[in-house]
């Protein structure tokens, strides 16, 4: 499944950084790699964007950004 | 035979450079480190650059202490992102720093981590400064500091920049490795082939500046190699720079691609792979512990509470603008005024004593009261706003609201093709643009900020709000039409429609000059913590400074060539009036000067400007003498009002307001028919709704982007604009039988 599906508090390592350019490097750059554990933690008001605790950090990913990330549905808890 | 005197060279003052991860503490512990007396460069090169300060040590001469904005990798893909490696590695007007303090965050030490590895392979002298150490201890989180020494092979102090713990021993070693650096050692991390070989190939491309800073040393030849490669990525904007092999850098993609290798992937996953490895060494395992952050986090992000604190939020700071603006404005234009009175009172006493050079005194007195104590009110008046602005801005951003703001408005500001963070600015804009202009610093990519820039004027400032009121109050009835009081109305109305003209601005301007690939945005929440008031205060403090230094001339000087365009050519009363008038005076100077002031204002350049100007602002419904009031208005957009005081000859001594409304009123153009409808009116405002009028606004754009080209280039587009604009309500609402 993709990022965005990833529910409130839910974890799930990732499988695949999609996208092109400079946008996948930077997430790769932030530590978003295949098998990194992302924890979806909330998202603004307005339903968007979401954010996710990687590494430590909190990042806000618009929704549409986020579904070009491919987490793995079975190790999801 | 030169037998000039050596000059003595000073000894080069050393340079440190600062970088590390946005929201590392890095600006707090820069403002600790140097000295705030010493005047602070801000932005050199383009918009946004790097800060240049003093930085006292104990023994040697200062340090010039150079900050690099907060960035998490040395990549680039625009000119904006290539000041990292270029304050890095000396290139182009980039000093050569002697040594980088990279500045890490415990609680995110990975990716803070994934920098430094990045600047240890290119063999940089550097001590890495690990920040934050108290509320990594409160956490329970300590990293073991030797141990990460010892991985990394430089040195590594632990600080807490907020209450100064560790910072003495932090200058010490930095003192000790710019005496006698540490030697630089072998990056710890492997590098698998093929990825080597082709970042070997890929630094063969580079152009000979890059090249001379490359050296001979292999490892570094191999990092800027890597360096290159996660630069160009085919939508970079790095198309311009000469030194850059663009195209074969995209060709060695392609030829690793066809290999089944992903170049990007693979070089950030071999650094990664070595924090992964070593990490759990220096780190204890993350606790997973709800923290306060996400405590606050749960209100913030509630879909009613959040919205209610975020409109609360915004609603604070603007009102905070406008009722902590105006007081401070009024106080300083009656401080102006009476300062200008005093400077009249005594020219007028010596040109009594001395008639012959009378005239000259005169000049001068007014030159001093109106011109240069004017231009001063005018500079100094910005002052609270920028003040509580920056103010507002920067303990936003301390304590972590800023990032969070910016998240939400993110969906808001995004159908106009701009970011999250340009809110704020756009919110100041309908208190001033200057301010508002300056709060776009905050914006991490230029082309964000110069569009954010580039609309701002279109916000309804206060400036306007004196304007609309003297039109709708000569203008429109006090009635009301279908139920609704009218005057209230159509000021909400102008209101509604500089909202709609600056998103509409955004829109158009995004996808015409500004137009580029739609670039994600990742945006970090930070953790909340309590504002640090010494350098929210040190950075308010700074900033006021280096606009009053940067901006303070430039706008002096435009107020003063209103100030003669609006009373040169003189002429004398006596030629001006007629002689039944001079006449009853009876010689009295004063009475004379004060009946010639319309006079001598419809003659002066800006009056003849009103006139010339007739025939293109006919077809908008305004007169010569409106032409003249939009002349004085370049100086504030208010001052259109005390112009047209002066045009329709209102005693100053009566109710200017009534007066001038009622005269205004009463103006009919030569064939008989009122100037001043309220179709005319309509047409006026939305004129001062879309045109830049406003000298201090291009002046600081002209500061803030350094260059001409911006600030002429909206002066032109606005006019246009809100001359076709005004054309069509006036001509149109003509057509449709309005008056």
């Amino acid at each position: 499944m993709t990022l965005d599906q990833l529910e409130l508090g839910a974890t799930a390592p990732i499988e695949e950084v999609g996208g092109e350019g400079s946008f996948r490097r930077r997430l790769l750059e932030l530590g978003m790699l295949p098998g990194t554990p992302v924890t979806r933690t909330g998202q603004a008001p307005l339903g968007d964007p979401l954010s996710f605790r990687v590494r430590g950090a909190v990042l806000a990913l618009r929704r549409a950004d986020a579904m070009t990330i491919h987490v793995s549905d079975s190790e999801a808890r | 035979m030169n037998t000039a005197p050596p000059t003595p060279v000073a000894p080069k003052a050393p340079v440190v450079v600062f970088i590390g991860n946005p929201n590392t503490g890095k600006s707090t512990l820069f403002n600790m480190l140097t000295s705030s007396t010493v005047p602070v460069s801000n932005y050199t090169g383009t918009t946004v650059g790097c800060h240049t300060a003093a930085m006292p040590l104990s023994e040697r001469t200062p340090v010039h202490a150079v900050d690099v904005p907060g960035t998490y990798s040395l990549a680039a893909r625009s000119e904006d992102e290539r000041l990292a490696i270029d304050a890095v590695l000396g290139i182009g007007a980039r000093p050569r720093p002697d040594l980088l303090v990279v500045l890490v965050d415990p609680a995110r030490l990975a990716r803070s981590l994934y920098l430094v590895l990045q600047l240890i392979e290119l063999k940089q002298p550097m001590v890495v400064c690990a920040n934050m150490m108290d509320e990594a201890a409160a956490r329970g989180e300590l990293p073991d500091l030797v141990e990460l020494e010892r991985l990394l092979g430089v040195p590594v102090v632990g600080i807490s920049a907020r209450d100064g713990q560790g910072v003495d021993e932090l200058r010490r070693v930095i003192e000790r490795e710019l005496r006698s650096p540490s030697p630089a050692r072998r990056s710890p991390v492997e590098w698998p082939q093929p990825l080597a070989a082709y970042a070997d190939e890929a630094e063969a491309l580079l152009g000979p500046a890059m090249r001379l800073i490359a050296g001979k040393n292999p490892e570094r030849k191999r990092a800027l190699g890597a360096w290159l490669l996660l630069s160009i990525d085919g939508d970079d904007a790095l198309r311009d720079a000469k030194d850059l092999p663009h195209d074969a850098a995209l060709a060695l993609h392609r030829r690793a691609k066809s290999e089944g290798l992903d170049l990007v992937a693979g070089l950030v996953a071999m650094r990664y792979r070595w924090i992964d490895a070593n990490l759990p060494s220096v780190m204890p395992p993350a606790s997973t512990a709800t923290t306060v952050t996400d405590r606050i986090d749960a209100w913030l992000t509630h879909p009613v509470s959040g919205l209610a604190i975020f409109l609360a939020t915004m609603a604070t700071l603007f009102t905070a603008l406008f009722a902590g603006s105006d007081p401070a404005i009024a106080l300083v234009d009656s401080v102006v005024s009476s300062l200008a009175s005093l400077v009249r009172q005594g020219v007028g006493d010596l040109a009594l004593a001395h008639p012959a050079i009378a005239p000259t005194l005169n000049l001068v007195g007014e030159l001093v009261a109106e011109g240069v104590l004017g231009g001063v009110g005018t500079l100094i008046a910005f002052v609270p706003q920028l003040a509580l602005l920056f103010l507002f801005i920067s303990v936003l951003e301390d304590c972590g609201y800023l990032a969070r703001a910016a998240q939400m408005a993110d969906r808001l500001l995004r159908a106009a093709g701009l970011p999250g963070q340009a809110f704020v600015p756009l919110l100041s804009g309908y208190a001033c643009a200057v301010p508002a202009i300056l709060a776009t610093r905050t914006m991490p990519r230029e082309r964000d900020r110069l569009l954010t820039m580039m609309v701002i004027p279109f916000t309804s400032c206060s400036a306007r709000l004196p304007v609309y009121t003297l039109l709708i109050a000569t203008v429109f009835p006090v009635g009301t039409c279908m139920g609704m009081p009218i005057r209230p109305v159509v000021l909400f109305a102008m209101y509604v429609f500089s909202a709609l003209a600056t998103l509409t601005a955004a829109v158009v301007l995004g996808r015409t000059a500004f137009a580029e690939p739609p670039q994600a945005t990742v945006l970090e929440l930070p953790p909340f913590r309590a504002p640090h008031w010494p350098v929210i205060f040190a950075q308010v403090f700074r900033k006021i400074r280096s606009f009053l230094s940067e901006t303070g001339g430039p706008i002096l000087f435009a107020t003063l060539v209103l100030w003669g365009l609006l009373t040169f050519p003189r002429q004398d009363p006596v030629d001006l009036l007629p002689p039944q008038v001079v006449a009853a005076a009876q010689g009295r100077a004063d009475v004379l000067a004060a009946k010639a002031r319309p006079l001598q204002l419809e003659r002066s350049y800006a009056g003849q400007l009103g006139h010339a100007m007739e025939p293109v602002i006919a077809p908008l419904g305004f007169d010569w003498r409106v032409g003249v009031g939009l002349v004085g208005a370049f100086a504030a957009r208010e001052v259109f009002v005390t112009t047209m005081g002066v045009v329709y000859d209102v005693d100053p001594a009566e109710d200017v307001d009534s007066s001038l409304r009622a005269r205004m009123a009463a103006a009919r153009w030569p064939n008989g028919s009122l100037i001043h409808t309220p179709l005319m009116g309509a047409s006026l405002m939305v004129f001062f709704a879309l045109a830049l009028q406003c000298t201090s606004t291009l002046t600081v754009l002209y500061r803030e982007t350094r260059s001409w080209r911006w600030p002429l280039l909206i002066f032109v587009y606005s006019g246009l604009i809100a001359w076709t604009a005004s054309f069509i309500v006036f001509q149109g609402g003509q057509l449709l039988g309005y008056r």
